[in-house]
């Protein structure tokens, strides 16, 4: 009988051979699917495996995202800050994670979970049994294998419709730019002073927005930065590293986990959090350029009205829900005692400035409190008892805006109302004082 | 009674503050990340507490680790300590210069760098 450690040593290349053709099997059948997805929307695909219909049956699929994307993506679709166009933006977004350690495996994991189109992964690392508390994305099984193979395999296994890119290599000043070129956002996962420079000078030239985050021991630290990015020595950019932290710290002082230590939940927090900050930056989609200089001004390309938002008029009541102003007044005139209310809403302290003859005050705040009255069929206190049931009711305000709020939410509550008119006079005291009487102050 | 005047005089010419650590300075604090101090009002040379001079009494009074230039490098805060006056970073408020109110609140946080 063979001795046990040569045992295992066979054993264990066994397994090593089997894992390693179980991921290029793997990889040929993201890219098989791949291909599969990309068939133009006139060839329906055919990777559905419950369905036997025939291609030519199948209607073309015309929405901008695959079928199976709206199942993924569902949950945090229907968010309005992410909505069809961010689920858009990340699908067409790349996205560069330096660091497959324990900030980068879950900040990676969640970038691939949500969408993002092009992950980037880089680290020039091998797996070690001491990574396995906190960069989770790795396991046991793969202790000596790139990081960067063993995130890109966790992520494409967790989401077939990102592509991952392995840069199995440190950053160095020599490929940062050819690197971080090819991506939108980047995320410095890193654990060290000097990649930290590197990684921000590179995107401040490159005009990248960074995500930047960091933990020690049970602290951590997140930090946005180069965003939004602009032009070196540009006034509009956002801070860089350099800008937060001009001299480096002292080479002594500099603690790595290795050294100081670290709780794998804490690391893994921070991870999640740069994910999070990166899917709100690329979902979000650029800032709306507006470059302030008097130039700008002058030329009157800056609309404030458009900018700030007018309140347009209310158009609540149809024109026969309306009288004007002349035709309550001749009513008025020709049916002296005329059984009817008129409400006006405005204030009490406009309404005692001037008010037409007969009009009861009842504020428009009164009609936006819940127990208002009268909703429960029972007569609202400002509806005099002596009133015909089928009496109309006018309402009146400054303007006419607030008088057909009160008119449709009496129209509401017509149960205690019982079945009568109910209108406004368009237009308001305004109109009262230019059609009927000039002689009365309008504030 | 002049006597028990000038033991008390020190007392009020006192200003209470809270000085908090965090980014693992509390390590040279003894472990601690809070504290709520009562520092002289004036410095020795009878000008007003700025973070400056606080720092310096830290050093002096708080400090329980030898290791001082993890916390100050050529009489300045090391690179790297980012200060907190009242959630507001010290760069708004004068930096070393900014003389301490009573009540104030000051942050010193390290950069971290593991990952």
């Amino acid at each position: 009988m063979e001795p046990a450690s040569s045992r295992a040593k066979k054993l264990r290349l066994q397994i090593a051979e089997a894992e390693s053709e179980l991921r290029e099997l793997r990889l040929q059948l993201s890219q098989v699917e791949q291909r599969q997805e990309e068939a133009p929307p006139d060839q329906p695909s055919q990777s559905s495996p419950v369905t036997s219909v025939p291609p030519d049956i199948e209607p073309p699929w015309a929405w901008p995202l695959k079928q199976q994307e709206y199942e993924r993506y569902a949950r945090q679709l229907i968010l309005p800050n992410v909505s069809v166009d961010g689920q858009l933006r990340l699908k067409s977004a790349a996205v560069l994670v330096v660091g497959a350690g324990g900030l980068g495996c879950p900040a990676a994991a969640y970038l691939a979970g949500a969408g993002v189109g092009v992950l980037g992964l880089v680290d020039g690392d091998i797996v070690e049994v001491s990574n396995l508390h906190r960069q989770i994305a790795h396991s046991h099984t793969k202790i000596g294998m790139n990081k960067v193979d063993s995130l890109a395999e966790y992520c494409m296994d967790l989401n077939p419709h990102t592509t991952c890119v392995q840069h199995a290599t440190h950053l160095t000043p020599e490929n940062a730019a050819d690197i971080v070129s090819k991506y939108d956002v980047v995320l410095d996962c890193t654990d060290h002073p000097t990649s930290r420079y590197l990684i921000s000078d590179a995107c401040v030239l490159l005009q990248k927005p960074l995500v930047s985050a960091s933990a020690l021991r049970t602290d951590g630290q997140l930090i946005v930065l180069n965003n939004p990015p602009a032009p070196r020595g540009s006034q509009g950019g956002g801070p860089c590293y350099r800008c937060v932290f001009p001299k480096p710290p002292p080479p002594d002082g500099v603690l790595s986990c290795g050294e100081g230590g670290i709780l794998g939940p804490v690391v893994g927090v921070m991870g999640v959090l740069q994910a999070l900050e990166a899917i709100k930056l690329v979902a979000a989609g650029p800032p709306p350029h507006m470059s302030l200089t008097l130039d700008a001004l002058k030329s009157g390309i800056i609309d404030y009205v458009l900018f700030c938002g007018v309140r347009s008029p209310v158009q609540l009541l149809a024109p026969d829900e309306r009288i004007t102003a002349t035709a309550y007044n001749s009513m008025i005139a020709e049916k002296p005692g005329f059984a009817h209310v008129l409400l006006d809403v405005r204030d009490r302290e406009h309404y005692t400035v001037a008010s037409i003859p007969g009009a009861v005050n009842v504020p428009f705040s009164m009609f936006q409190r819940t127990d208002m009255g009268g909703q429960d069929g029972t007569r609202a206190d400002w509806l005099p008892e002596s009133l015909p049931p089928d009496a109309p009711i006018y309402v009146v305000c400054r303007v006419g805006n607030d008088s057909q709020l009160v008119a449709r939410r009496l129209k509401e509550m017509r149960p205690g109302l019982g079945h009568r008119f109910i209108g406004d006079i368009q237009g308001g005291m305004k109109a009262w004082k230019h059609e009927v009487d000039k002689a009365i102050p309008f504030i | 009674m002049a006597a028990e005047t000038e033991a008390a005089s020190p007392e009020v010419a006192n200003l209470p503050i809270v000085v908090e650590f965090s980014g693992g300075l509390e390590m040279l604090f003894s472990d601690q990340r809070r504290h709520a101090l009562s520092i002289p009002v004036t410095t020795s040379e009878g000008k007003p507490a700025t973070v400056a001079s606080l720092i310096d009494y830290l050093c002096r009074n708080t400090m329980k680790d030898t290791r001082k230039e993890l916390f100050v490098l050529d009489d300045h805060l090391r690179p790297g300590i980012l200060v907190l006056i009242n959630d507001a970073d010290w760069e708004l408020e004068g930096e070393e210069a900014y003389e301490i109110q009573s009540g104030d609140n000051i942050l010193f946080v390290s950069t971290l760098h593991g990952g």
